[in-house]
């Protein structure tokens, strides 16, 4: 057990070091120096120089790295060098809202994936089963941004009972934050539910096949009391793998779904200072995101032994 | 659980002895009919289109679906929707076929030498491959955009880097298989090199997997296209593309909606064909599925 999470830590501290240069090298090694960027092509090379200096950017390559490193350990990111607003309080600011987004879709992705997942399972050589399951297909290829576009258009067009667009922070007026909240939560919430319930069904089928499922199936339970009782902590390992993958995507989705719903978020700070050619600003928000991917898969590979006690043997 | 080997490779085949035929499943054809579909749509644009998808004709703007001479309506500046959408096939799929080969060449050797090289070899690979998995498709895109601005090229290279380790992943697990294998070991005690046993009998073996990855890519491409031109980083105009279609179309929603629901189903259709065509292919290809169906 410990050793599993020593193990672990050391990964995850060696992924953080590795993405960091790769983020870092990556904004570095391409052309075009960050300064002229910011201040255009048709700024002199004086201003350029005044800036490269104010910021630390004639500084030798490594020295730049280990201050921006220590800067993100300190979450202090500095001032950007386009908008000069403070970093780090802009991207928690739109982090929060991005958050309300990303939790309340995954809610209801599990919401509808478990019971799908289970039913289509438990069901898999019915009718109903194959239907549930094209649906599902259907689900998958229908892309975020597209469900939030026909959400918009049935329930806020034809029907008009939620707002387009728009975000109300929940402490102004809370009934509108949840207005303004139900269309792109379900728009990334939905198609995220169809991919789970996937790994839901095959993952109950394969629990469904255990000799402790026919053991409980034979003792007189029913198909779900068997799986209830039995079968969905076994099930449930690949099924929490997939939802931390999952954690990626939602927040990539999130960055569309904001653009569709102009919702202030982090994917829409990302794309806002993208069109600024704010580089240092992208690369700290790029980091940011790959920071919670992977802190989240750690988490995840810890949480395994919490579930299932027989890793805990395995590793202790 | 069937008794059928495990994993790709069939041992009980025989070489020379045909393969048993078994009637393709409904995902097999229904997958393979609509990427068959979106293929003739391409390579139909190459010859024909109704309209130039281009011309902006201020006279035509906004006709309706049914239209005797747009049969799918017109757009804001009067170009003809289906003429957009036929071309829009073109730039998918050529996104897709890029973004796939580029994730293809260098994630099937990647998985090769992850299972064939020394075990420490082998690890680092894997993990450098699973720290790509934190940087998806639309991240990478942006970051790339960020500096070089939004392109065809710029997208389908993201989109194939970031897609490299599910190729390298499968590839190699596929791999180990093989290796364990005993006519790899016949092989090595007769003296084969490793990298004949590589190309020899890793690489045919595993050859089913990468098809059955490829079609699942393409529709993650199809996806990441379509989002990436969303938000103005993929095709630029005045190319036509599916996303940009419904990028365009979303400030006329309260007043012309259909111009989102074509490119929509456009995109939604064809990641559902490659989709199927990738379960289709899998079940097919991998025995031990065969029961799930």
């Amino acid at each position: 057990m410990l050793l599993h999470l020593v193990r672990r830590t050391a990964i995850l501290v060696a992924s953080l070091a590795v993405s960091s240069v790769v983020v870092f090298g990556f904004m570095v090694l391409l052309p075009g120096d960050p300064a002229r960027v910011a201040l255009g092509v048709n700024a002199s090379e004086e201003a350029v120089g005044r800036l490269r200096a104010e910021f630390g950017l004639d500084r030798p390559l490594v020295e730049q790295y280990a201050s921006w490193v220590s800067g993100l350990l300190r979450f202090d990111l500095g001032r950007s060098y386009v908008s000069q607003v403070e970093i780090a309080p802009q991207i928690l600011h739109r982090l929060q809202v991005t958050l309300w987004l990303v939790v309340c879709a995954m809610l209801v992705a599990l919401v509808i994936a478990v019971p799908m997942g289970t039913l289509m399972a438990v069901r898999h050589r019915r009718p109903s089963g194959f239907l549930l399951s094209a649906l599902s297909q259907v689900g998958v290829a229908v892309p975020a941004f597209l469900a939030g576009i026909l959400l918009i258009t049935v329930f806020a067009v034809r029907l008009g009972w939620l707002p387009a667009n728009g975000w109300t922070p929940p402490n102004e007026d809370p009934a509108q934050f949840l207005r303004q909240l139900v269309l792109p939560v379900l728009s990334l919430g939905l198609v995220q539910g169809a991919v789970l319930t996937r790994y839901v069904r095959s993952s109950v089928l394969d629990v469904q096949r255990e000799d402790y499922i026919r053991t409980a199936r034979a003792k007189g339970l029913g198909p779900f009391r068997a799986l209830w009782r039995h079968g969905f902590r076994n099930a449930a390992v690949p099924v929490v793998t997939v939802l931390a993958l999952q954690l990626s995507t939602l927040l990539i989705g999130a960055v569309v779904v904001e653009r569709v719903f102009v919702i202030p978020g982090l994917g829409s700070l990302l794309l806002d200072q993208v069109s600024n050619r704010d580089l240092v600003f992208v690369q700290d928000i790029v980091m940011l995101l790959v920071v919670a991917v992977l802190l989240v898969n750690f988490l995840v590979d810890v949480l395994y032994v919490v579930i299932d006690p027989r890793l805990r043997a395995g590793h202790s | 659980m069937s008794a059928q080997p495990a994993g790709p490779i069939d041992p009980t085949r025989v070489a020379g002895q045909p393969r048993v035929r078994r009637r393709p499943g409904p995902s097999l054809v229904v997958g393979g009919s609509i990427v068959a579909a979106v293929v003739l749509m391409a390579l139909l644009s190459f010859v024909w289109t109704p309209h130039d998808p281009t011309l902006v004709n201020a006279a035509a703007r906004l006709r309706d679906v049914g239209d005797p001479e747009h049969w799918l309506g017109t757009d804001k500046f009067g170009r003809d929707v289906l003429s957009q959408v036929l071309v829009g096939a073109r730039t998918t799929l050529f996104v897709g076929v890029v973004a796939v080969g580029v994730a293809g060449l260098l994630g099937v050797p990647l998985g090769v030498v992850a299972a064939m090289a020394p075990r420490w070899v082998g690890e680092t690979l894997m993990r450098a491959m699973d720290l790509l998995l934190a940087f998806p498709a639309l991240l990478l895109a942006i970051m790339f955009s960020a500096v070089y601005g939004g392109s065809t090229l710029v997208a389908m290279i993201a989109i194939g880097i970031a897609t490299v380790p599910s190729f390298a992943r499968i590839v190699r697990s596929g791999a180990l298989q093989v290796l364990s294998t005993e006519y790899v070991l016949a092989a090595r005690a007769a003296g084969r090199r490793s990298w004949g046993i590589g190309l020899r009998h890793v690489l045919p073996n595993v050859s089913s997997l990468v098809i059955v990855q490829a079609s699942v890519a393409f529709a993650i491409a199809v996806l990441a296209e379509a989002a990436l031109s969303f938000l103005g980083y993929g095709t630029p105009p005045p190319t036509p593309s599916w996303g940009r279609m419904l990028q365009e179309s979303q400030e006329l929603l309260f007043s012309a909606p259909r111009l989102a629901f074509v490119p929509g189903l456009a995109i939604a259709v064809a990641v559902l064909g490659f989709n199927l065509l990738g379960d289709g292919l899998r079940d097919r290809y991998d025995p031990r599925l065969e029961d799930r169906r």
